[in-house]
């Protein structure tokens, strides 16, 4: 579990970094926190001949919040969401699913670009980016690009990201004070990777119809997606008990998850179920 | 006389923690020695196959790399054998052929068996090499389970040809006949698990060519058979051997046997005279340290119609890997010589049989064979206790032994023969102090109810803790210049604080501060003969021996200040400091200083301590997920003698939350083809330090052990030796509506849901 050998940079700008990854001919690879990332070269399942070191690009740092929304620079730690109080404000359900990720050490050095690019299936922050619409801005040696998130994960650890691109930061779109929320997840233990992961929002109109209803799950198949049957089934009605219920049926169906060592497919469905009604609980305010 | 205020049962803080705290402890990865040199190990990525050549060509020319070795390489130094790991207890020569080779000869037996050694100039760099080393392997049908192996269609050895390792027998009165008003017969199963310390093993092996000297850095547990065992692989002699122990990072009876790495590290330095450390990564520390636990019984209950248990019966299956460790029959036997546990059980028969299978072999872990003994009988005395219908806290107090009944036989062992007694216990008065503490009382009228959809659960059950084995334990003493006084014992330090148990009881002896005792411990340097750590013997054996060794040099301070003072020496008393007087005249440690007075000692015990306690668990059990909170865990044990109560609460905490992981998250687990999944710790889950945080411990000295001076009890594994029951029986408790009697750990959120769900289809049918 010692790494293997490789040389290391620090780039100063996005673009010299960018042009060094393309230069690399895909035997490079940037590193961010290093919480993913090193143990895979440890166990010798990447064996990168370059590192290029994120983490003086100044542009790929910060939080801001304007008109259109939520940024969050592709080095923003998971820490740094944490504590700041405009997000809080700004974008609740985020601070919410950051909160249940890894363990306080790992908080400390873990960065959202990281997690984007790393694409892990049971990873909340791609949940939350699919769910809420979020776009990912990207640098490559031809220029920059926007990639929708729901665009952008292909499958487990595998993203629309080329070659020599780099992530340079996350927007989500403006998030009204009024706008309902829920998030659960279920892990074996506080910090683990989620065996299943609910995330829903929706606004009402003035007789309290559900409208605009956004229903991600995560841990429960190829990677995090909205469940589009469910969307539909919430909107134009309360959420109520019954219907809760009723769309947690739903949701179990539609989900497509696998067995592997930590939980088979049916109970992640039956998983998937509990936490959408549990989330819909604490969407109307009451305790999950 | 003056005398100084007790210590022994003061709750002293930790000695040796100031020092681990600010950074300046001293593991064996925190040695450097000039010319060092880094081993890495090749292994065996298949579990079963016929090894047909290994090809070390490529990787001995490759950048830093000073030598590899394979079999053939260390045979040849030993008269074209390669040297076998000896049973380190309870030896027997049915044994002797599946002893584990120190590196693969011409088989592998379970993935991760070493089958090359690559020596060089870095760790990553002998990583490299490793990578490098070719060999051929024609695979077998691996067997990976009890069944298959009795089934015996793949034999792992040729001789024997059986894949039963041994069978034990444990029989008490007439069990095979006995009949009852009420019998009943269920499987358990435990899954294979093991104690994982922070500190993965290592160790620093370092050859003097000029002296022929071997010395060995990162020794833990039981550094004098370490120190045997390497002399006669190595074929040297037993002085040229030494062990030396420095700080370690936890070792649940799992660090500190003798591995292949044991030999093949001090091999590799020979050879190549040069020091080589080798310390296993975690990924290493998973496939090849001893495995432990997986067990599956079948358990007859005889009762009459009250709940007096009138027989046990049965067997269980024990997956014992792939050969027979230094310790690996101890589980096997313990599961059948304790598991009647704190019971009057007249009638015993059971049968423990070791399969070997092509997974890594068993040790031991704290409460080696207790904790599966526990966890099958404590279920079936729940299951018995409701079909008759008898409050499950009636049962157990019907079927305690009686403090009258002491000392209360056990059952017989054979291969050797063993017997064994409960040397000394109130185990009733334990039981209710426990329901008393734990507030049963209040609580009980939870049991069962669904509150903020989560079922409630209660149980309480009782334990045995075997301890203080391994017959002598020794010490040596010395009066320094400065009136410190030094106590060398031949127990080790895994952890537990022995410096403080150890500095409090030589304090009280010798009527002096802490700060001027100095105890050095476990360092074959120190000593001629020593034991050890394991089995709960460390308060017991090295607290007596140091009491003897005071006791000796008392004797000699007084002779030689009678001489000096021109008196008996019965005349002389001891006051506090090391002040001796004989009526008027005075004489104290500094006229007696410059003499160097020491004295070496043993203390011999044929006797084991039996501490013994009750545990109860509060749980609620969420039905739609599985997920079981623990709301409340409180474990008493009567330790005979408390010499310390925070670090006797610190390991039956520790303890209990290592139960817990065995309950609800470990698991090696592994696939048909013998591959290990769980081999990594986002795989393997461990408890970390906020996953369960309440669980209460307390220790008592209620009853005191007539078998040793200082009437303690050994008591480093009784926290961990009740949870499977108590809490599986809590669980059971909290879905009694449901008729779930869940019989196998791990009891994941998701092997309880699934009892759930099947139980929620039977009552909709
Ligand atoms: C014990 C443990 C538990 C964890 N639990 C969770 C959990 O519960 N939930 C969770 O979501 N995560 C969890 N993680 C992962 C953690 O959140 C990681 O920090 C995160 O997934 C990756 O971020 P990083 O900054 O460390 O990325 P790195 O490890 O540095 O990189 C990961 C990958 O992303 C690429 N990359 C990084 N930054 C960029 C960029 N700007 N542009 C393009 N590519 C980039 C790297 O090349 C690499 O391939 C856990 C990690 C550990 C060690």
């Amino acid at each position: 579990m010692k790494l293997p050998k490789f040389d290391y940079v620090e780039p100063t700008t996005a673009l010299e970094a960018v042009t060094l990854l393309s230069q690399s001919r895909g035997l490079a690879k940037v590193i961010a926190g290093g919480q993913s990332l090193i143990p895979t070269m440890a166990l010798r399942l990447a064996q990168p001949a370059l590192l290029i070191d994120l983490r003086h690009l100044e542009s790929l740092r910060g939080i801001a919040v304007d008109e259109a929304g939520l940024r969050l620079g592709a080095m923003t730690r998971w820490r740094e969401i944490q504590d700041s109080a405009e997000v809080l404000d700004t974008h609740p359900l985020l601070v919410e699913a950051v909160r249940h990720i890894a363990h306080y050490q790992i908080r400390n050095r873990g960065t959202v670009g990281g997690s984007l690019a790393h694409a892990d299936p049971a990873a909340e922050l791609p949940c939350i980016a699919v769910t809420c619409g979020a776009s990912i801005r990207v640098l490559g040696i031809l220029g920059e690009r926007e990639i929708l998130a729901d665009e952008f994960f292909l499958g487990p650890l595998a993203t629309a990201l080329g070659d020599d691109e780099i992530i340079l930061e996350v927007r989500f779109p403006r998030w009204p004070s009024s706008r309902q929320w829920g998030f659960q997840e279920f892990s074996r233990r506080q910090g683990d990777f989620a065996l299943a992961g609910v995330a829903i929002f929706y606004d009402t109109d003035n007789s309290g119809r559900l409208e605009n209803a956004h229903v991600g799950v995560f841990g429960v198949g190829q990677c995090a997606t909205r469940l589009s049957g469910v969307e539909s089934a919430l909107n134009g009605r309360t959420n109520t008990i019954s219907v809760a219920a009723e769309v947690a049926r739903l949701a179990a169906a539609e989900v497509t998850p696998s067995d592997d060592l930590h939980a088979s497919a049916r109970y992640r469905r039956a998983l998937v179920a509990v936490l959408l009604e549990r989330a819909m609980a604490l969407a109307r305010g009451e305790r999950a | 006389m003056k005398t100084r205020p007790q210590i022994v049962g003061t709750p002293l803080e930790r000695i040796e923690d100031h020092r681990l705290l600010t950074g300046k402890a001293r593991f064996v990865d925190d040695i450097h020695i000039e010319g060092m040199l880094h081993a890495a190990i090749v292994r065996s990525p298949v579990a079963h196959g016929l090894l047909k050549g290994v090809d070390t060509q490529v990787a001995r020319r490759m950048p830093g790399v000073h030598g590899v070795f394979s079999a053939e390489d260390i045979a040849r130094d030993f008269g074209g054998v390669v040297p076998r790991i000896a049973i380190r207890a309870i030896r027997i020569p049915e044994l002797e052929p599946i002893e584990q080779w120190a590196i693969a000869t011409k088989k592998v037996r379970y993935v991760g068996e070493p089958i090359a050694v690559v020596v060089a100039d870095s760790p990553a760099e002998a990583e490299d090499a490793a990578d490098q080393v070719t060999f051929e392997i024609e695979s077998l049908e691996p067997v990976t389970g009890w069944r298959q192996s009795a089934a015996g269609t793949s034999p792992l050895f040729d001789l024997p040809v059986t894949n039963r390792a041994i069978t034990y027998t444990a029989i008490k009165g007439n069990a095979r006949d006995c009949q009852g008003a009420y019998t009943r017969k269920e499987r358990f199963r435990v899954q294979r698990h093991s104690g994982f310390p922070m500190e993965t093993r290592g160790l620093l092996a370092v050859w003097e060519s000029n002296a022929q000297r071997m010395t060995v850095y990162g020794a833990a547990k039981v550094p004098f058979f370490a120190r045997r065992t390497l002399a006669a692989a190595m074929r040297l002699p037993l002085d040229a051997v030494d062990m030396i122990e420095v700080d370690v990072g936890g070792s649940f009876g799992m660090r500190g046997e003798f591995y292949p790495e044991d030999f093949l590290v001090p091999f590799a330095s020979k050879r190549l005279n040069r020091p080589v450390k080798w310390i296993e990564d975690r990924r290493e520390s998973l496939l090849g340290s001893n495995h432990s636990r997986e067990m599956e019984s079948e358990l007859e209950i005889v009762c009459e119609a009250n709940g007096r248990v009138l027989a046990l019966r049965g067997s269980v299956a024990v997956d014992a890997g792939a050969y027979v460790r230094a310790a690996g029959v101890i589980p096997g036997r313990f599961v059948a010589l304790m598991l009647s546990g704190p019971y009057d059980i007249p009638n015993i028969h059971v049968e423990s049989v070791l399969y070997l299978t092509n997974k890594a072999p068993v040790g031991t872990y704290r409460g080696p064979g207790l904790f599966e003994a526990d966890f099958f009988r404590e279920r079936l005395f729940d299951c018995a206790a409701r079909d008759l219908g008898i409050d499950p806290v009636q049962f157990r107090r019907v079927n305690l032994v009686e403090e009258s009944q002491m000392p209360y036989r056990l059952a017989t062992l054979d291969f050797p023969e063993e017997t064994d007694e409960l040397d000394s216990g109130n185990y009733r008065a334990t039981l209710d102090q426990c329901m008393r503490e734990f507030g049963w009382q209040e609580k009980i009228g939870l049991q069962g109810r669904l509150i903020d959809g989560k079922y409630n659960g209660l149980a309480v059950g009782c334990f045995i803790d075997g301890g203080a084995g391994g017959l002598k334990e020794h010490a040596r003493i010395e009066l320094e210049n400065d009136g410190q006084v030094t106590v060398y014992v031949g127990s080790a330090s895994v952890g537990q604080g022995l410096v403080t148990i150890l500095t409090q009881i030589a304090a009280d002896a010798l009527q002096l501060p802490v700060e001027r005792i100095r105890i050095l411990h476990g360092s074959t340097t120190y000593l001629k003969e020593g034991v050890g750590s394991g089995y709960s013997r460390s308060t017991v054996m090295g607290g007596s021996v140091v009491l003897l060794a005071v006791e000796e040099l008392k004797r000699r301070m007084r002779d030689a200040a009678a001489k000096k003072l021109g008196c008996s020496p019965d005349e002389i008393k001891f006051e506090r400091d090391l002040v001796m007087t004989a009526g008027e005249k005075k004489l104290g440690w500094e006229q007696l200083g410059s003499l160097g007075l020491a004295a070496e000692v043993e203390f011999v015990n044929h006797h084991h301590t039996f501490a013994y306690g009750a545990a109860a668990a509060h749980v609620a059990v969420d039905p739609r997920t599985g997920k079981v909170d623990l709301i409340d865990y409180f474990t008493l044990e009567d330790l005979g003698r408390v010499i310390n109560p925070l670090t006797a609460r610190g390991q039956a905490v520790g303890a209990a939350v290592q139960g817990l992981g065995g309950v609800f998250l470990e698991n090696l687990y592994y696939d048909a083809d013998g591959q290990l999944l769980s081999g990594t710790l986002a795989d393997y889950m461990m408890p970390t330090a906020t996953d369960f945080p309440s669980v209460r411990a307390e220790a008592i000295g209620l009853c005191p052990s007539p078998h040793n001076p200082l009437g303690a009890k050994g008591g480093g594994e009784g926290g961990v030796i009740p949870v499977g029951g108590v809490i599986v029986n809590a669980i059971a408790a909290a879905l009694v509506t449901m008729k779930i009697d869940p019989k196998e750990l791990p009891l994941t959120p998701e092997a309880l849901w699934s009892l759930i769900q099947s139980a929620d289809g039977r009552s909709s049918v």
